[in-house]
């Protein structure tokens, strides 16, 4: 059982409160009538499945009842951070992978066979730029 | 005033009887029982019947103006507060950041709702009456935490859950909103769909405490 911060409710709750709703940061294109098929298409139907660091949506059902999102370690299954919709992650892969660098100075540190060397966190980025 | 349409729920009728009605647990009292309290019982559940619930959503601020001035009572401060009036008659739970449960004394809910919505003129906001689809059940008694401790995963420890807090948890596979309006009682407000088979939870999980239902 994991102990899910709810960021509404502002404290740890039992796993069995809450449901995943899949990737976060899926931004809808801004004119679907001008998207390609291949856009639509990505956009309804294609998610990422990163092996690593994973934004997903999660929803606090039996509680608050509302939406948020959780990063999460799709390996270990370790929860990083959880935040409201519309806010930014402070951790993500790009970010973990900058802070491995700057500790492996000289040291070379075992990353577990995790994506983050390379890793673009694409869908937070696509997401930033929809907003401005 | 918003032009939603009312209706009172509980109409009286000739000015003097009201409709009957039942209770979400009368057949199950019918069919299940409900036990005397007895002298080593530590543990006791009363249903109170017949309250009025309002689900208030909306803002915040609008919402706790109209609620000061109708009921006398403003919004908890923090997520899963709870507070009340100095009898306890009348109480607002957090929900959630947009939602609030307003319980009142069986009759007050129809007056009220009509009241608040001309507080709240055009701001943005909905209430509905669901004391038709809820009712509460009120747990005293030493073993009441024991009670809990054996269907809610939620710590119910006074250390974690103190008097004025409430959350919406799971209860037995089913949901509840529990709370704690002073240290001796717990309340659970359940769904009417659910309060057969929670009734008879409660039973059975009291019963090694030798469970009493009282009202």
């Amino acid at each position: 059982m994991f102990h899910i911060y709810c960021p509404h409710c502002a404290e740890h709750r039992e796993e069995e409160e809450f449901h995943p709703k899949g990737q976060a940061h899926i931004a809808r294109p801004m004119d679907p009538e001008a998207c390609s098929d291949e856009e639509w298409g990505d956009y309804l139907f294609f998610r990422d499945n990163p092996r690593g660091i994973h934004h997903e949506l999660w929803v606090h059902a039996v509680g608050c009842r509302k939406f948020f999102n959780i990063t999460r370690n799709t390996v270990s299954y370790e929860i990083l951070e959880t935040y409201k919709v519309g806010e930014q992650p402070t951790i993500t892969a790009e970010s973990l992978s900058q802070d491995k660098k700057m500790t492996a100075d000289g040291v070379t540190v075992a990353d577990g066979g995790l994506q983050t060397e390379g890793e673009s966190d694409s869908a937070v980025n696509t997401s930033k730029e929809a907003k401005v | 005033m918003s032009n939603a349409q009312q209706f009172d729920t509980r109409p009286v009728v000739d000015n003097e009887s009201e409709i009957a009605v039942e209770s979400p647990l009368a057949f199950s009292r019918h069919r299940s029982g409900a036990p005397k309290a007895k002298a080593d019982t530590r543990v006791t559940v009363r249903e109170r019947a017949f309250l009025g619930h309002l689900v208030l959503r909306g803002g915040a601020i609008v919402l706790d103006e109209a609620l000061r001035e109708v009921v006398g009572l403003g919004l908890p401060g923090e997520p899963l507060g709870l507070v009340q009036d100095e009898g306890g008659k009348r109480s607002i739970q957090w929900i959630s950041p947009d939602e609030w449960l307003l319980i009142v004394p069986g009759g007050e809910e129809f007056d009220i709702e009509r009241r608040l919505r001309e507080a709240l003129g055009d701001a943005h906001f909905s209430i509905s009456n669901v004391g038709g689809g809820q009712t509460v059940l009120e747990l005293s008694g030493e073993a009441a935490r024991e009670v809990l401790m054996k269907s809610v995963s939620y710590d119910v420890h006074p250390s974690h859950f103190p008097v004025g807090k409430g959350v919406t948890t799971v209860f037995a596979k089913s949901t509840v909103v529990l709370r704690r309006p002073s240290e001796e009682r717990w309340e659970l407000v359940i769904r009417r769909s659910f309060a057969d088979y929670l009734y008879r939870w409660i039973l059975d999980a009291g019963a090694e405490y030798t469970i009493g239902v009282e009202g």
